[in-house]
């Protein structure tokens, strides 16, 4: 019905595509910019595998039209790398082991950055909180809670990137 | 999964917003935090043709105080609440609430115009408002009205709202010294939507008798549940445990939950009775620990 041109900045870089209105912002980091490392679990806003930043904030891109992020900035987990450098969230998912299978860590570490940016100190209660919107249905979460504090660590010993 | 195909615009002031809705009548749909739209049409339980985004709108996303009066914009997301200092120190009970909604990503687009104008007793603000009272700035082609939240919620997702119409601003006022609130909730898992929650405003006298009572019931009945038996009943009393039992039974009385899979009609009765109970003993220590 409609179709729009959608103009974006993903990773620091400005794209350009076509959407349908009803094409979901996940679809369409997906399939248009072939960013495969956000991933679409439950397609229900329960599971948080499809967390991305959007200016900033995490969002579940399964919920939101593609359309809706013209003009914005949009971070997917291929974004946290700099340099050739892990990100200290992807290093200290590394080191404490905060995966099995994979599958939610991008949504995760996403999640746990946009969490960070707002309480760079968090207490293993508020990390807690802060990933109630991901599920992952192997680690048990242990080891993820100990990798967020482990990067919040790392981020204020060694200044925010 | 994706919707049906629809028309999309992104208007840049409500005049334009109200222009479309009045266009296009039942066919469009306002699209805000869209947390409750487009799951449902994704679904495909919902499939308007035309979508009215009103996320481009600039000066819609406030929560700010004035006159005494908290007022809320109609682009105000869920995670502003948690992170407003003016609703952590003066509104309890919507603070207890908003971090009770969903997940923190949801939050970060979900707005609190859109959990009330969704109309569904399941959502959360809806019982929290009529607790304390808010009033909502509805925004149509003829202008705008004030709607006294008692008169907004008409039905299982009806309200009031015109289908030219947008909820603007939500203005709830200010209680005054000696007031606290509380909002808990039973659910299965975090973010899910009640199985039963209740939301209680007390403002106490400087003798600790209740001056004004608000009770509102989320998710055991048709609409939002405003306890009205049990607010009258405490007015003038001490909220000793006897009272607050009774003002628990008649809030209880009120409510008219079915069976469901989250729990049995006569399970959710009696947490509408302990959960009263719960909030407003909260709400008490609260308003007595902000006296003036």
């Amino acid at each position: 019905m409609s179709k729009h041109t959608i103009t974006l900045t993903i990773n620091g870089q400005e794209h350009t595509g076509e959407a349908d209105s009803r094409m979901l912002l996940a679809h369409f980091i997906r399939d248009v910019l072939r960013l495969t490392g956000t991933h679409v679990g439950c397609d229900t806003t329960n599971c948080g595998a499809c967390t991305v930043l959007l200016d900033g904030a995490a969002v579940k891109s399964c919920t939101l039209f593609a359309v809706q992020a013209n003009g914005k900035s949009i971070t997917t987990v291929e974004g946290l790398a700099q340099n050739g450098s892990l990100h200290p969230i992807q290093a200290a998912f590394m080191e404490y082991h905060g995966l099995q299978c994979g599958f939610c860590t991008p949504g995760m570490m996403l999640t746990a950055v946009g969490l960070l940016e707002r309480n760079p100190d968090p207490s293993d209660e508020e990390i807690r909180w802060g990933i109630s919107g991901n599920l992952c249905r192997c680690t048990g979460y242990l080891n993820i809670v100990k990798a967020i504090k482990a990067a919040s660590q790392a981020m204020a010993a060694g200044g925010k990137r | 999964m994706f919707p049906n195909q629809f028309e999309y615009h992104s208007p840049g002031t409500v005049a334009e917003a109200v222009a479309l809705l009045k266009k296009h009548g039942d066919d469009a749909k306002v699209l805000s935090g869209g947390h409750s739209l487009v799951p449902l049409m994704k679904l495909r339980f919902a499939a308007p043709a035309v979508i009215v985004d009103i996320n481009g709108i600039p000066h819609l996303d406030y929560v700010k105080e004035e006159g005494g009066v908290l007022k809320i914009g109609a682009l105000a997301r869920e995670s502003t609440l948690e992170l407003s200092p003016l609703i952590q120190s003066k509104f309890p009970l919507i603070a207890d609430a908003a971090k009770l909604i969903a997940d923190p990503q949801v939050r970060n687009r979900a707005t609190v115009a859109g959990n009330l104008a969704h109309g569904d007793p399941a959502n959360d603000h809806p019982a929290v408002m009529l607790a304390l009272g808010a009033e909502l700035v509805l925004t149509g082609s003829s202008g705008q009205r004030t709607v006294p939240i008692t008169e907004f919620f008409v039905d299982t997702l009806a309200t009031a709202l015109a289908p030219d119409e947008i909820l603007t601003e939500i203005r709830v006022p200010v209680p005054p010294a000696g007031s606290g609130g509380a909002y808990y909730k039973i659910e299965r898992k975090v973010g899910d939507f009640a199985t039963v929650a209740v939301g209680s405003q007390l403002t106490l006298d400087k003798a600790g008798k209740v001056v004004k009572a608000g009770i509102g019931l989320t998710n055991v009945g048709t609409t939002p549940i405003k306890a009205t038996d049990a607010e009258a009943y405490l007015v003038g009393k001490t909220p000793d445990d006897a009272t607050l039992d009774e003002a628990g039974r008649l809030a209880m009385e009120m409510s008219d939950p079915v069976s469901d899979t989250r729990a049995p009609a006569d399970y959710k009765k009696a947490m509408v009775r302990q959960l009263t109970v719960r909030t407003l003993r909260r709400a008490a220590e609260r308003a007595k620990g902000n006296q003036a």
